[in-house]
């Protein structure tokens, strides 16, 4: 292999004008583009000798077609010099830092040495800056006078002198400071800084502006047939007018007014052409009132050309839709529209192996009518890379021709491979491979267990999808990237894809406790699964007839020597532990794979904690792995349809005897709030260690309604029972917690700002409803109301500033995390992990000596660790191992 | 300025020692390459100049890891490149 090459340096510096005369091709004169039969003037500033962007017009400087010539500079010379606003601090700083008289250094070469060190020592590099020199001082060399410099945005510089005890400001034109830097000794810019071998600073003054090649501002035919100019273009005309005005004006002997006027209004158009997004000059205008795009918008920002266009592009074989879920597709399968796969092809060379089957790829033509129709082909590429288009005209005849060494491009069809994408693209598992299924419909079909990984949900999201064109392209998606080979995190070495929602309800639903159900009632759950034959029932009923229980159908999908005991999230964590007599049914045991005890829940099959998941994939492989999150999402959605789930506003109703206890709880909280205030305002609060008498109020209030809140939600919880959906999701760890539940039955609770009560508002009190001066629950935002109950209008407002801050965290969060990710991309982007299990650069500079020191792949890991020794331990011994 | 710190006393401070020329050589053999690939530290890096690394020495450091136990890691010290 090659070592790469390696840059020794780059030379930055700035154009003279005699470089910029010499790579023009033609110097500019006229204002106007084309004359009345659509033909370039010539000097004008679509000059044939600029470069073509007609079709069928050739070059005058090149003699090459439109898509060949490159473009060639031009330039106008302008009446006057003007300055260059991308260098009006170094225009300041210099200045500055030498005399206006004889434009040296305001230093003696003993100070400059002071600060740069002798020459070609050690430490030279040093140089010379703004702050070095004092200010308005005599120069060193001549003796003479310094004079303050003003700089005033955009472009202009002034002296300050004191005349009869008043300060008089005197304007600098361009050209009375391009005479003071082409005095700057060389040597003086090399202890400043500056390489006048390439960047002379009077060249930072534009005497004759560069005109870019034509090709790089192209103008457009509008529909109507009439040409619409570059935004560049529409600036240059500018330039040029005003430069032949001020030209006319001059050779006329024109007032000096006028002059400075033009001058001034020659410097805007230049000054607006280079940036119109400078401060203090208003930018220049479309006549529609658009501000002009110009050189530096196009340059700078996210959609500039360092961003926008080379360090990200956009890419054909590519599609984007809304997604919709099909718990169906197997969690590695994506569903696609046939108006998508029709129109989206994969290049497919011709050989003596599969000449019939492009044949009859090409003679089924470009249109599939169904899903079911078989594949067809968009176009064939003869071997002499001449493409052809497939139309039911030719196809008969392409057919003919094809033989080996031609390329068919054919139409997408089932199993093809592909890369599907929902951005933010924050980790790898944003991009997944995925195998195609066409399907009717116009939206992707994905399956809800593979959401998490791309942070997917259906309210409207929308991904895409690439399609890998060449063989190893598709290999290297296959093995590196498809979805079962990313169920593992790198993140925490757990698994991110799995059950969500509803199927963790559903598998919780279908192994709480026992249940028995007769064949029928299996052969529902599991019709799904690939089986040969059920197990030996449970039980006979009373006719006889054979029952098996829930746990025998959720271990029909595990495989059969699989061991583990945990905990399910449902557990208590009680002090002692009943293990298998655990009430409720949290203790997990698998033996063999059969589940002897336990309710599978979050913790089980959880997209993020998936326990059995884990164990599956380390024991088993990503395969099986894949086809248990298929088998058991399938399972738990039959699961939940045996009865089905749902949840309405009846479900959070309490009776009277409740209702009658939160409000106890509740005017016993506020009661208890006003007793403490009362000492407080006594002066008999005693205050806690290191806090203020104010702070320890607020603490005790914040505690006393917390605990009140809590109890309402404990009062709820006693009346919602495991028939309630709502407690289900909750203790089974699909969606929502008891605090949710308690928000919506009991009450509320305290709202906050900054994890503290509501304090802000009106003088003294936060709204007009209250006394000034109240420092009760109700005035502060404690809500006693719940969502069921409704809110008052003060408690309403209060939990809107509530919700607020909320809001505002995730905006300043998403922000700043974003800008934090692209600078670590940026820093780490091509590092790799070699072969020897270093991590270089491409340079092959070594970054780690191991790869995260111990050489272990987070995404194979055990939560980090390179071997998961009490998961071993615990599956031999068939024992909880603490 | 009366006492001077050695900072190598600081317990958040891995060992640094400096290897000699043989030792050099089979690390860079093992990794297969230059001088100049390894990661770099500079002359007046306080752990550096505590154990009198010149420019030019290449610095053994054996942290303790919270993932691997023991990490050596190597390091060249090189000139601090002015600002």
């Amino acid at each position: 292999m090659t070592s790469p090459k390696r840059v020794g340096r780059i030379e930055f510096g700035l154009f003279s004008p005699k470089e910029i005369r010499k790579m023009s091709v033609r110097k500019i004169i006229w204002a106007d583009t084309y004359d009345d039969d659509g033909f370039p003037y010539p000097q004008g500033l679509m000059d044939l000798n600029l470069g073509v962007i007609d079709p069928g017009l050739r070059c005058k400087t090149c003699d090459q077609k439109a898509a060949d010539c490159p473009g060639h500079f031009g330039h106008i010379e302008l009446a006057k010099p003007v300055i260059h606003v991308g260098y009006t601090r170094l225009i300041r700083k210099l200045l500055r830092v030498t005399c206006r008289s004889c434009s040296r250094l305001l230093m003696t070469s003993e100070e400059v040495e002071k600060i740069i060190g002798p020459e070609d020592s050690e430490l030279a590099g040093e140089f010379v800056s703004e702050k070095d020199i004092k200010k308005e001082r005599v120069c060193p060399h001549c003796g003479e006078q310094q004079l303050k410099i003003n700089f005033e945005k955009p472009t202009t510089f002034s002296e300050v002198f004191v005349e009869e005890g008043r300060k008089v400001e005197h304007k600098l034109t361009p050209a009375d400071i391009r005479a003071r830097l082409e005095r700057i000794p060389d040597d003086d810019l090399r202890a400043l800084g500056v390489n006048p071998d390439v960047a002379r600073p009077e060249w930072t003054i534009l005497t004759v502006l560069p005109v870019p090649p034509v090709t790089m501002r192209p103008s457009i035919i509008l529909e109507n047939g009439q040409r619409s100019e570059d935004d560049l273009t529409h600036k240059l005309v500018d330039i040029i007018r005003i430069n032949q005005r001020f030209k006319e004006n001059q050779d006329a002997g024109a007032p000096q007014l006028i002059i400075e006027d033009l001058w001034e209004l020659l410097q805007y158009h230049v000054t607006t052409y280079l940036d119109n997004e400078v401060a203090g000059c208003p930018p220049a205008r479309h006549r529609s009132g658009r501000p002009l795009k110009t050189l530096s918008q196009r340059l700078k920002g996210k959609e500039g050309r360092f961003r926008g266009s080379l360090s990200g592009k956009r890419v054909n074989f590519s599609a984007r839709t809304v997604i919709s879920p099909d718990p169906n597709l197997s969690i590695g399968e994506v569903g696609i529209p046939l108006a998508i796969a029709n129109e989206m092809t994969l290049p497919i060379r011709v050989t003596q192996f599969n000449l019939e089957e492009m044949r009859q790829y090409v003679l089924n033509g470009p249109e599939r009518p169904t899903t079911r129709s078989p594949c067809g082909a968009n176009y064939a590429i003869r071997p002499d890379n001449r493409r052809m288009r497939l139309s039911d005209a030719n196809l008969e005849t392409v057919a003919e021709m094809i033989e080996p060494g031609w390329t068919v491009e054919r139409q997408l069809k089932d199993n093809d491979i592909v890369l599907f994408n929902r951005q933010p693209s924050l980790h790898r598992m944003s991009i997944m491979a995925h195998r195609v299924v066409v399907m009717d419909g116009k939206t992707f079909r994905l399956n809800p267990a593979v959401c998490p990984p791309y942070n997917a949900d259906f309210d409207g999201d929308e991904m895409n999808l690439h399609i890998p064109q060449t063989e190893e392209a598709r290999a290297e998606a296959e093995i590196l990237v498809s979805v079962s080979s990313n169920i593992l995190s790198p993140r925490t070495g757990g698994p991110i894809i799995g059950g969500i929602h509803d199927h963790i309800s559903g598998i919780f639903l279908l192994t709480h406790r026992i249940q028995h159900f007769t064949r029928e009632g299996v052969l529902y759950l599991t019709q799904h699964l690939d089986l040969e034959h059920l197990p030996e029932p449970d039980r006979m009923d009373e006719n006889g007839n054979p029952l098996w229980t829930n746990k025998q159908v959720f271990s029909l999908v595990l495989p059969d020597n699989l061991n583990m005991v945990f905990r399910a999230s449902s557990c208590q964590n009680c002090e002692t532990c009943k293990q298998e007599m655990c009430e409720n049914d949290a203790f997990i045991r698998i033996v063999n794979g059969e589940l002897v005890s336990g309710t599978i829940d979050k913790k089980g099959i959880g997209a993020f904690d998936g326990q059995i998941l884990h164990r599956i994939i380390r024991q088993h492989g990503m395969k099986r792995a894949a086809r248990f999150i298929d088998d058991v999402t399938k399972l738990s959605i039959r699961g939940i349809m045996l009865e089905g789930f749902s949840f309405g506003i009846d479900d959070e109703d309490l009776t009277k005897t409740e209702y009658g206890q939160i409000d106890e709880v509740l005017k016993g909280a506020i009661s208890d709030v006003e007793r403490r205030i009362k000492i407080y305002n006594e002066g008999q609060l005693e205050p806690m260690p290191g806090r203020t008498l104010e702070e320890t109020l607020e603490m005790q209030i914040m505690q006393v309604l917390g605990k009140a809140r809590d109890r309402t939600g404990e009062i709820a919880g006693r009346h919602l029972g495991m028939d309630n959906s709502a407690v289900v999701m909750a203790v089974s760890g699909a969606r929502g917690s008891m605090l949710n539940l308690t928000q919506m039955a009991g009450c509320l609770g305290q709202q906050s700002v900054r994890g503290e009560r509501i304090m802000r508002g009106y003088e003294d009190r936060t709204l007009p409803h209250f006394r000034r001066n109240d420092r009760g629950a109700e005035a502060h935002g404690f809500i006693a109301n719940s969502y069921k109950s409704g809110l008052s209008p003060t408690e309403f407002f209060f939990h809107a500033i509530g919700g607020r801050e909320g809001l505002v965290d995730t905006a300043v969060r998403t922000s700043q995390s974003g800008y934090l990710q692209r600078r670590m991309i940026n820093a780490l982007q091509d590092l790799k992990v070699a072969y020897d299990g270093t991590v270089r650069t491409t340079g092959g500079r070594i970054i780690q000596f191991r790869y995260g020191e111990d050489g272990t792949d987070p995404a194979r890991s055990s939560y980090g660790a390179p071997v998961d020794v009490k998961g071993i331990v615990e599956s031999v011994l068939k024992e909880e191992v603490k | 300025m009366g006492t001077s710190l050695d900072v190598r006393n600081h317990e958040m401070v891995p060992d640094h020692q400096i290897m000699d020329e043989e030792e050099v050589a089979d690390l860079l053999a093992t990794y297969h390459i230059t001088l100049e690939q390894l990661p770099k530290i500079y002359h007046d890096d306080p752990a550096a100049k505590a154990i009198g690394g010149e420019v030019g020495n290449v610095i053994r450091i054996i942290r303790d890891s919270r993932t691997a136990g023991r990490a050596e890691a190597y390091r060249l010290v090189v000139k601090r490149p002015k600002k």
